[in-house]
């Protein structure tokens, strides 16, 4: 992947979807990859319900945490009620990965939505998928690992059907 | 060589102290600092929650002075809890070290203010080292203890929400310090602060800032990235990661130390741009002492003195852009969670249209619509002495409606005090106190206060009975009620008590539903 500038992925939703959670899963898979890699969040009042916000930036080397406007390259939507609140930070061209591609699509459990938006995302970024899975199994206790690389599985399946 | 690893500045501060060989962290919960002291204790560090930052400060002091090396972390506000101590630790000195780690919140993400807790560097005359990211975190950190056991000064570590809760790779040092073996050298002179002993030290501090300052021109933590169009810029702070984004061709003099401020390497920098900026959050702190010392720089406009920022906001700086912002729009608020305890007391309040004294935590989201059922917050513990300067002098129909209401956490930091108050100086009415005990410092993240019965990394301690408490300070009404389970009694109380002109606490208890079940995990291992 070219990344002489940096790679710009927005995860968002509300408190509870395991935002923060899969933006670890993802910074962690691309700094195993080898990039400058930075993640922002904002901890707190978040967890309340209230509207959560994930920056995930990397490439050769990574100056600001957050997103500049309009420079979102993958926006992963959770709460489908808050896609046009965060859609004017997407990049012209830029792809909306949203959690409604998986109503008609069955999921192992709705709370893996967030693992399944980033088996979507990794059918765009060019990271060998083993890499994606070793750190999926990393980062969850033993039992909940079929479900995770199921819906992992399931999304990465939507991705090479184009989804948009 | 060690291995590079992924982490937020917090826990790059936690690594940088340990490896520092701090022998104790000490602190009290705050956003954005809170991870530190769990991430210290999490990698083998000896950390604690104190009652309180004052408190907290001073027993790191107190490892200070016994020549061991101490951190204490808490967010911007706690600062000025701790504040008393920091004044007087300059003068003292310490013989260990002892760095202060402040967490700023520029743009209030959960704070009551934006305060610049730099400006407390000059106030005390401590010195103040600024990372920019989790790598500075880290190296800085180590710096922050090398440079307050050298000049046996506190120093403040100062951090912002983008530092602290970005994460971002670390390469940790391959050369670690150990915890040295502390011995009490006496000293009275040094650390009994009476008038006499205090002049003399207050020259010597003045002596010392002159000698830092000197090493901050030739040795300080400062990188210059060198430009090409002319634009020089003078920043600190992840603010100078901003500006690296947004003027790539700009010179950028990037300052690790902010006081005392390199004024020589600054305007010598300054003197070959052909155009100067400051870009730093908050406070015009770098603006102020650079044109005090002849610097050539301009005033931000004073709308970027508030709020975070931004790649976005720098690029409209440097344009000279003045004009209003457009505020982004906001998202879902955060709100009290379905079914929380606090819901079942604040709506018995509002029913009866109490005029409510509220305090810091999570139940000050009663403030917002639709309950809208708390009438002031201002800072922690202030539920009861606002509540009682209320009482004194409303007219009695009105003062019969003031109740305060105070967390447990919030109670042990700076409620006992508030409920002195309440029996010393009681108003004609009496005064009604609740206390909603959740059993937890829920708020920041379900962290154990002196209430719970558990330290910080969760394990049995002494438990500090909140009635009990107020019962022997002389509080004659004192009642335990379950807010959920039984509401009506909690509002018959309440009724009544408002009627006398005693003074009354009712202590609401019930646990948080997000820690409930982790409090039941710890119960049966304790």
């Amino acid at each position: 992947m070219k990344t002489e500038q940096p790679i710009n992925i927005r995860i968002a939703g509300l408190g509870g979807m395991g935002i923060l959670k899969s933006s670890h899963i993802l910074a962690k898979v691309l700094f195993r990859a080898g990039y400058d890699v930075k993640l922002a969040e904002v901890h707190g009042m978040s967890q309340r319900g209230g509207s959560v916000t994930s920056d995930i930036r990397f490439g050769k080397k990574i100056l600001s945490p957050m997103i500049p406007n309009s420079e979102v390259d993958f926006l992963l939507i959770l709460a489908p009620e808050e896609i046009e609140l965060h859609r004017p930070s997407l990049r012209p061209g830029g792809v909306l990965l949203n959690a409604l591609a998986f109503d008609t699509v069955a999921l192992p459990n709705r709370k893996s939505l967030n693992i399944a938006l980033l088996g979507t995302l990794s059918g765009y970024l060019d990271i060998p998928i083993e890499s994606w899975q070793l750190t999926i199994l990393d980062s969850f206790p033993q039992k909940l690992h079929a479900i995770n690389v199921e819906s992992f599985t399931t999304g990465r399946n939507l991705a090479q059907g184009g989804a948009r | 060589m060690a291995e590079r690893q992924l982490l937020s500045g917090n826990e790059a501060v936690a690594l940088g102290a340990l490896h520092a060989g701090c022998a104790r962290g000490t602190g009290y919960p705050g956003t954005p600092s809170t991870e530190i002291l769990e991430n210290y204790d999490a990698i083998g560090g000896h950390a604690e929650w104190a009652p309180n930052e004052k408190v907290a400060a001073e027993v790191a002091l107190g490892v200070a002075f016994a020549g061991a090396r101490a951190m204490v972390t808490m967010k911007h506000v706690g600062l000025n809890v701790a504040s008393d101590v920091l004044f007087t630790a300059a003068y003292s000195g310490v013989q260990g070290a002892l760095v202060f780690v402040v967490a700023d919140d520029p743009g209030l993400a959960s704070s009551q203010d934006e305060q610049d807790t730099r400006r407390y560097g000059i106030a005390a005359g401590v010195p103040v080292i600024e990372p920019a990211d989790s790598q500075e975190s880290y190296d800085y950190t180590r710096l922050a203890f090398t440079v307050s056991a050298r000049w046996k000064t506190p120093v403040i570590l100062r951090m912002t929400t983008r530092v602290s809760h970005t994460t971002a790779i670390v390469q940790p040092a391959d050369l670690i310090e150990t915890p040295i073996t502390p011995h009490f050298v006496r000293d009275i002179p040094g650390r009994v602060m009476i008038p006499g002993h205090a002049r003399i030290k207050h020259k010597a501090l003045r002596a010392k800032l002159a000698e830092i300052q000197a090493w901050c021109e030739t040795e300080g933590p400062h990188v210059l990235y060198p430009g090409s169009s002319g634009v020089g810029i003078v920043s600190s702070g992840v603010a100078s990661m901003h500006a690296r984004e947004a003027c790539p061709e700009a010179a950028l003099l990037k300052l690790g130390m902010t006081y005392p401020l390199p004024f020589k390497l600054i305007l010598d920098f300054l003197h070959g741009q052909s155009s100067r900026y400051v870009i730093e959050e908050n406070d015009p702190f770098l603006v102020e002492q650079i044109r005090a010392a002849g610097g050539d720089v301009p005033w931000n406009p004073e709308p970027y003195r508030m709020g975070e920022l931004t790649v976005d906001r720098v690029r409209r700086l440097l344009k000279g852009d003045a004009t209003p912002e457009t505020t982004p729009p906001k998202g879902r608020s955060p709100r009290l969670c379905h079914a929380c305890p606090h819901g079942y007391v604040f709506d018995i309040l509002k029913k009866h249209d109490c005029i409510v004294s509220g305090d810091i935590g999570c139940y000050t989201l009663a403030a917002l619509p639709p309950r809208a059922a708390m009438d002031s917050q201002i800072c922690m513990g202030a539920s009861i002495g606002i509540g009682l300067g209320l009482r004194h002098v409303l007219p009695e129909s009105e003062a019969r409606r003031v109740v305060s209401v105070i967390g447990d956490s919030t109670f042990m930091h700076s409620g006992l005090t508030g409920v002195a108050e309440m029996v010393f100086n009681p108003p004609p009415t009496g005064h009604v106190l609740i206390v909603l005990d959740n059993l937890t410092t829920a708020m920041t993240g379900q962290q154990e206060h002196p209430a719970t019965g558990r330290r910080l990394d969760h394990t049995p301690t002494t438990r500090i009975m909140i009635e009990d408490v107020v019962r022997a300070m002389g509080i004659k009404n004192v009642t335990v009620l379950d807010p959920v389970r039984q509401t009506a009694e909690l509002e018959a109380t309440l009724l009544a008590a408002l009627k006398t002109n005693e003074l009354t606490v009712i202590v609401g208890r019930q646990p948080c539903l997000l820690a409930a079940g982790r409090i039941r995990s710890y119960e049966q291992k304790g």
